[in-house]
């Protein structure tokens, strides 16, 4: 569908080019200007490179600058004719795996990158892992630096055959293998003439034409944001929900439940300041209207009344990445972002912990920076959550450390037990 | 970094217009939801009159329940602040004015003769923050505009000293914007953080939002100065050597008015704007913000002080 925004994180470790991949993208989707190349070529003849350095596009900061990596997750933008993209370019190194998470977190298509001469190492099988638990809907294999193992095919499909025996062993049930060279261009923009072995597409004639995130398996759901109560001269007695749409399309007419506290009404209409609308699909920010009066404020969730519905929960078993120096233990105390709603937790205990070599889960008793495992938390107030699983937007949570604020982990529910 | 995009820049399907307004008006009634005091920056600039307009959508059929604030440096340009003060009293909306002029006669900043005041912002809208109490500042700023500002959050928290630390910034994961903060401590939010300056035109277009007329081309007088088209202005008069001509110019940038500078231009409505846009090769503010070309980190510098 032209139009649609797409969400692409980018992976890899460090020095599998994936900052000059980024830099080729937007350099080749005429996304680079005229005064930021000439930057470029500046910066790399200062510091004595042959040629621009398209890294230097994307590492934004004085630090990965100069230690020619990169540290933060950072943004791109750029649109071909057919569509808008949104790049997530997320860092390679071990300590930076929280960035690859928060990237895939939002993301359509994850494009994994690995060095053709050294093919699936560590990190890109726990990029495998995160792009597959934080469930992105296309996975993208790109082979880079094919020009430097003179393209050959046995090479790439080497590889290949690596990466699927981590995509069986992760439940990754399809990737896209894509061979590609990001210094030269070949299989970037353009389909490469070096490797006419290859009959795919090239890596942004795929993004282009894959299909957007297919909608979620579960009826409607409107976490509520705000109560609008305007009481003004032109609308004295409005009572709508502001939120957002997520999971399946709300229409009005369709039998709600309001939850945690279980009241039933229907949807009287589904208002924005543009006009009302016979359909919302998930995605859009609207006031929704309904036929009774009921008690709502914010941290509700307004759900279409049909199976499956979301669990009201206090107990809760999800997989987390723990994004935090300080490990996570049982009997930590936590606050739980849901949705709309803040609760108090503590993390009844840890379970298990994802190896990232053999990517086999064992036993543990306390996750540490970047670890992923499974966890059970009992929370102070119900959430409404379904597994996310069926629905990201509802399956997910942040654990928040109290006093500070900083967010301590990603996580997403395997089970709510009601 | 600005898209070219093939041919007219206007396309019909405007989907992706619709789900980056969604993800703001998203955005914008979280800060409503996890703060008391917010406040939204007000330059009279086109990013920020898209925010107010934003924000009037996410809060409608109710007023936007938020202060309004322009951190006044004393040098804009008089159509931007006749524009600034019109607007908000069409919306309803009252206007408060941290001024740069009275922190600089408190001593609170020191002017540089021949320098510009764009720098000096930082302390007069701190001092502003902590006089207010406002604990959620939102800002216009694009992760397009410049590759430090890439790298930023849309919720970013800053310490007492109203200090951004890009190494050690939260994750910002899916749709779940986490505003927590110690006392003392704010935070930034940037509901435009994923639009482009296309992105902003066509959506000035299809919503029919009014601009200062200094964004349609004009004819001013101006000097080439540093590779930039300056207007001559009372704080930027002509130096000695410097030859005064009128051009048909406009701005794509509205900031101080003595280091934003003025392209040639024959774009006199926003459907010119969009196809001159989309026809660019040169970066909205390399094309006309002096504070920028200072140095490779000039923005990280600036951001990690506390500016906007």
């Amino acid at each position: 569908m032209p139009g649609q925004l797409l969400r692409v994180v980018t992976a890899g470790s460090v020095d599998d080019g994936k900052s000059t991949l980024v830099g080729r993208l937007l350099h080749d989707a005429k996304a680079v200007l005229t005064d930021q190349l000439s930057a470029v070529e500046v910066a790399s003849e200062r510091r004595g490179y042959d040629g621009a350095d398209l890294a230097l596009l994307v590492d934004g900061l004085r630090a990965e600058r100069e230690q020619g990596i990169t540290i933060d997750v950072a943004y791109r933008y750029f649109a071909t004719a057919k569509r808008s993209f949104v790049l997530a370019d997320t860092p390679g190194h071990v300590q930076y795996t929280r960035n690859t998470v928060t990237g895939a977190s939002t993301a359509d298509v994850a494009v994994i990158l690995v060095d053709a001469r050294s093919g699936v190492v560590e990190q890109t099988r726990r990029h495998a892992a995160v792009a597959t638990l934080l469930r992105v809907e296309h996975v993208v294999l790109a082979v880079n630096k094919m020009d430097l193992v003179d393209y050959a095919e046995d090479v790439f499909d080497g590889i290949v055959r690596e990466f699927c025996s981590a995509a069986d062993s992760l439940g990754l049930a399809t990737f896209t293998p894509i061979p590609i060279a990001a210094l030269t261009g070949d299989n970037v923009v353009e389909r490469s003439t070096a490797m006419a072995w290859y009959g795919g597409p090239a890596l942004l004639e795929f993004l282009e034409n894959v299909a957007p995130r297919a909608a979620a398996g579960v009826p409607a759901r409107v976490p509520v944001q705000l109560v609008a109560r305007p009481r003004t001269a032109s609308h004295p007695d409005y009572r709508g929900y502001a939120g957002r749409v997520e999971a399946g399309p709300l229409r009005p007419g369709d039998p709600v439940v309001v939850l945690p506290s279980g009241q039933r009404t229907t949807v009287a209409g589904i208002d924005t300041p543009d006009g009302g609308l016979d359909v919302a699909e998930a995605g859009r920010s609207v006031v929704v209207r309904l036929t009774d009066d009921i008690d709502i404020a914010r941290g509700d969730l307004i759900a279409v009344d049909r199976e499956p519905l979301p669990a009201v929960t206090r107990d809760v078993v999800a997989t987390v990445c723990w994004l935090s120096d300080r490990p996570l233990r049982a009997g930590d105390r936590l606050a739980l972002r849901h949705t709309t709603r803040d609760v108090r937790a503590v993390v009844d205990g840890v379970q298990s912990r994802l190896d990232v070599t053999t990517l086999t889960s064992a036993a543990a008793d306390e996750l540490a920076l970047n670890d992923i495992g499974t966890i059970r938390v009992r929370l102070a107030e119900p959430i409404v959550a379904d597994p996310y699983a069926t629905s990201r937007s509802t399956g997910a949570f942040l654990l928040v450390d109290p006093h500070s604020g900083a967010t301590m982990a990603a996580g997403m529910i395997t089970s709510a037990t009601p | 970094m600005t898209a070219t995009i093939d041919s007219a820049a206007v396309r019909l399907d405007d989907t992706w217009l619709t789900d980056l307004e969604d993800e703001a008006i998203h955005i914008i009634r979280e800060v409503a939801g996890q703060f008391d005091r917010p406040v939204i920056l007000f330059s009279g600039g086109k990013d920020s009159i898209v925010m107010l307009h934003l924000a009037a959508k996410a809060f409608w059929p109710s007023r936007v329940p938020f202060a309004v604030m322009h951190v006044d440096t004393g040098h804009n340009f008089p159509e931007v602040i006749e524009f600034r003060d019109r607007h908000l009293s069409q919306l309803g909306l009252v206007l408060t004015v941290a001024s740069v002029q009275e922190s600089i006669d408190a001593g609170r900043v020191h002017e540089t003769p021949g320098q510009t005041r764009n720098p000096l912002q930082t302390v007069t809208l701190l001092d502003a923050i902590s006089a207010h109490r406002f604990d959620a500042v939102l800002g216009g700023a694009r992760r397009d505009e410049e590759k430090a500002r890439a790298k930023e959050r849309v919720f970013s928290v800053r310490d007492d000293f109203g200090q951004w630390d890009p190494r050690n910034q939260r994750p910002e994961l899916w749709d779940l914007y986490n505003g927590r903060h110690r006392p003392g401590e704010h935070v930034r939010v940037f509901p435009i953080s994923n639009w482009t300056e296309l992105d902003v035109w066509a959506y000035i277009q299809r919503e029919g939002i009014e601009v200062p007329g200094i964004y349609y081309a004009h004819q001013r007088e101006v000097v080439h100065r540093d590779g930039m088209l300056l207007g001559v202005t009372e704080w930027t008069p002509p130096r000695d050597g410097e030859t005064v001509t009128t051009e048909w110019v406009r701005y794509r940038t509205v900031g101080d008015a003595t280091c934003t500078g003025a392209v040639l231009s024959s774009a006199k409505d926003v459907v010119a704007v969009l196809a001159e846009t989309a026809e660019s090769t040169i970066s909205e503010r390399g094309a006309t913000r002096a504070d920028d070309r200072s140095s490779e980190a000039a923005m990280e510098d600036r951001k990690r002080q506390g500016y906007f």
